[in-house]
Formats: C-alpha cells, structure tokens, sequence
C-alpha cells in the first residue's frame, strides 16, 4: 500500500479484501436461498441491509419467526460499532462537503473501515473522499453482486461451509490487524499487544454473558477504555 | 419463512437502522469537535475491532456457561497469521485461510 489517494488507488488498495466479500457474499446468498428467501429479496437485503453480520442474524431470526422489533433491535445493536468506527474515520472527511461525508458514511463497512486505518499509516494520517469512496463503492457492489449469485447457485450447492468460504471474513481480520499493529507507528507495539491481550480477554468473560449481538459493541467500549487506562498509567 | 411484504419491511427497516448508525458521525462531527480524551479512546478502536471480531469466530457461546473453543477455526487461525506475518499481502493471507479451513474440515 502506497501513500497515494486517488480513486485508482482506492480500487487498486480494495482488491485484496474483495476475496472476503465475494466467499462471505456468495455464502450468505447460499444460506439464505437455503432458509427460503429469493434471489430479490438477498440482493434487495445486500443492497438496502448492507451489513454482513448483521444479514446472517436476520436470516436467522426470520427462519425462527422472530418479530419486526425483535430483529431490529438485534440489528441496531450489531451495528451500534458502526458508530464508533464513523467517529474515527469522520475527522478525516471534515474538509469535504456534507454529501460527501454522507455518501462515505452510508457505504463505510468493518473493512473498508480497517483498510482506511491501514492507509493512514501510508499517507502520513491524511485520507480523500475519491481513495475512500472508491474502496467502499468496489467493497459494495462485489457483496451485492456475489450474495446475488450465491442466491442463484443456492440449491446446488448443498454445504457451501465445507469449502472455508465463511473463513474469508476471519482470515481478513487477522490480516487486518496484523497490518495495522505493524504499520501503526502512532502508538507503541507493546501498548498495542497489550490490548489486544486484553480484548481477548474481554471477549472470552463477555461471551459468558453478554448476548452475542450485543457481545462486539461491550467488547470495543471496554478494550478501548482499558487501552486509555494502561496508556495513561503504564506508557 | 414470513410474507413477501413482512421480509421486505425488515429489510428497510434494518437498512434504515444501520444507514442511520453509519452516517451520524459524518453529519455530526462535520459540525463539531470531539474532546481530546475521546479521541484517544477512539485510536483504540481499529485494534480491538478487529480483534474482538477475530476472536469472536475462535469461541463458540453457551450464555450462562463458559465458551468452548472453535477448534477448526483456531487451527485454520494459525497459518492464517504465518501466512500474515511472511507475506503481509491480504489477498494471500485469505487464500492461505479459506484453504487451511476447508483442508481443516476434510480431515478432521
């Protein structure tokens, strides 16, 4: 990854995560065919829903009757992360207009997310609206598009878990952070070690407990501010 | 599975939810400044993200008891982050992982 920030750049930085959107986009169109829904109604849900997680919780909760309240409030509570990871992307998008920090908002995804912090460590902490609107409309339309054709190929394929396919997401994270806490000369590699220790910790008692829907958004509120306690006391 | 029209009202719904979540910070931090201490808090954030969603597929929950290990993804987990280490290039490192899990699932 370079420091440059063109539209080119995005797309080019976005291909090595698309694997992740097409094996995770191909098998959610393949679950949800096999729960009961349409092609229509997966890409309808991929292009309106947009969020992967979250797509497998309805999917769920649908197939288990579960109400119009019900699902949403899973859904808010899944996403409420999206929050906070707006808030750290934001002041990055200050200098552009109010629709362009509309348009970057409503199509940010976890990865594109974790792509634009890996960038800033190229760029020396700057981003732009074309390098980032293009990364995220790529990131969009290849999760459209492939839970569209793993709605279609959905009956033929029996048990699309035995390919690895829903490991895509996984093995991106562990990527992603890796890249981050090797490139993130913003903070110290013991600091970040330690709250990585930390969140897995967080995410081993939480699980206990904690709702799995509500389990991401605990976990992030905590591990950061044990991550602001231990830097301020320790570093 | 419910009617056409209740699937269709989730999906908008939902859409609306998390199209809502993504874009307040955008609107609202165009307008203001967000206090020196939460921003600290915030350069956490990427890290335990992606931590905490990494290590959520490592376990498997029983709410009121302790989480058992996701073993095929603990195993796949560790080529996965060689591969991360050695080629620092994503696109291997997802190949290297979708590999290792369904080589994973075949054997085991």
């Amino acid at each position: 990854m370079n420091g440059e920030l063109t539209a080119k750049t995005g797309i080019k930085d976005t291909i090595p995560t698309l694997s992740g959107y097409i094996g995770v986009g191909l098998a959610f169109g393949i679950v949800a065919k096999a729960a009961g829904l349409n092609v229509v109604m997966i890409i309808l849900m991929s292009a309106i829903t947009y969020s992967g997680a979250a797509q497998f919780v309805i999917v769920s909760m649908l197939v288990a009757g579960s109400s119009f309240f019900a699902i949403i409030l899973s859904v808010f509570l899944l996403s409420a992360r999206m929050l906070l990871m707006g808030m750290t992307v934001a002041p990055y998008m200050k200098k552009e207009s109010m629709l362009k920090n509309i348009i970057i908002g409503s199509l940010l995804t976890d990865e594109t997310f974790a792509l634009s912090m890996n960038k800033l460590n190229a760029t020396g902490r700057v981003l732009s609206f074309k390098w980032l609107n293009s990364a995220n409309l790529i990131a969009y339309l290849t999760w459209v598009i492939s839970s569209g054709i793993g709605g279609a190929l959905g009956g033929l394929i029996p048990n699309p878990n035995l390919f690895g396919l829903d490991f895509a997401f996984l093995a991106m994270f562990i990527g992603l952070l890796y890249l981050q806490v090797i490139a993130d000369k913003t903070m110290k590699f013991k600091l970040q070690l330690a709250v990585i220790v930390i969140t897995l910790g967080l995410t081993y008692v939480g699980l206990i407990f904690i709702p799995s829907n509500l389990l991401l958004i605990v976990v992030t509120l905590a591990g950061g501010g044990f991550g602001v306690f231990i830097k301020d006391a320790f570093f | 599975m419910p009617s056409f029209k209740f699937i269709l009202l989730v999906i908008i719904g939902c859409g609306l939810v998390t199209w809502i979540l993504r874009v307040i910070p955008f609107v609202l931090l165009k307008k203001f400044e967000l206090p020196r201490s939460f921003v600290q808090f915030l350069s956490f954030v990427p890290i335990v993200i992606m931590a905490a969603l990494w290590f959520n597929g490592l376990f498997v929950q029983h709410l009121g008891h302790l989480p058992t290990i996701n073993f095929p993804n603990l195993l796949a987990s560790i080529p996965t982050a060689i591969a991360a280490v050695i080629s620092k290039n994503l696109l291997v490192i997802v190949a290297v992982g979708i590999v290792s899990l369904a080589l994973i699932r075949i054997l085991i």
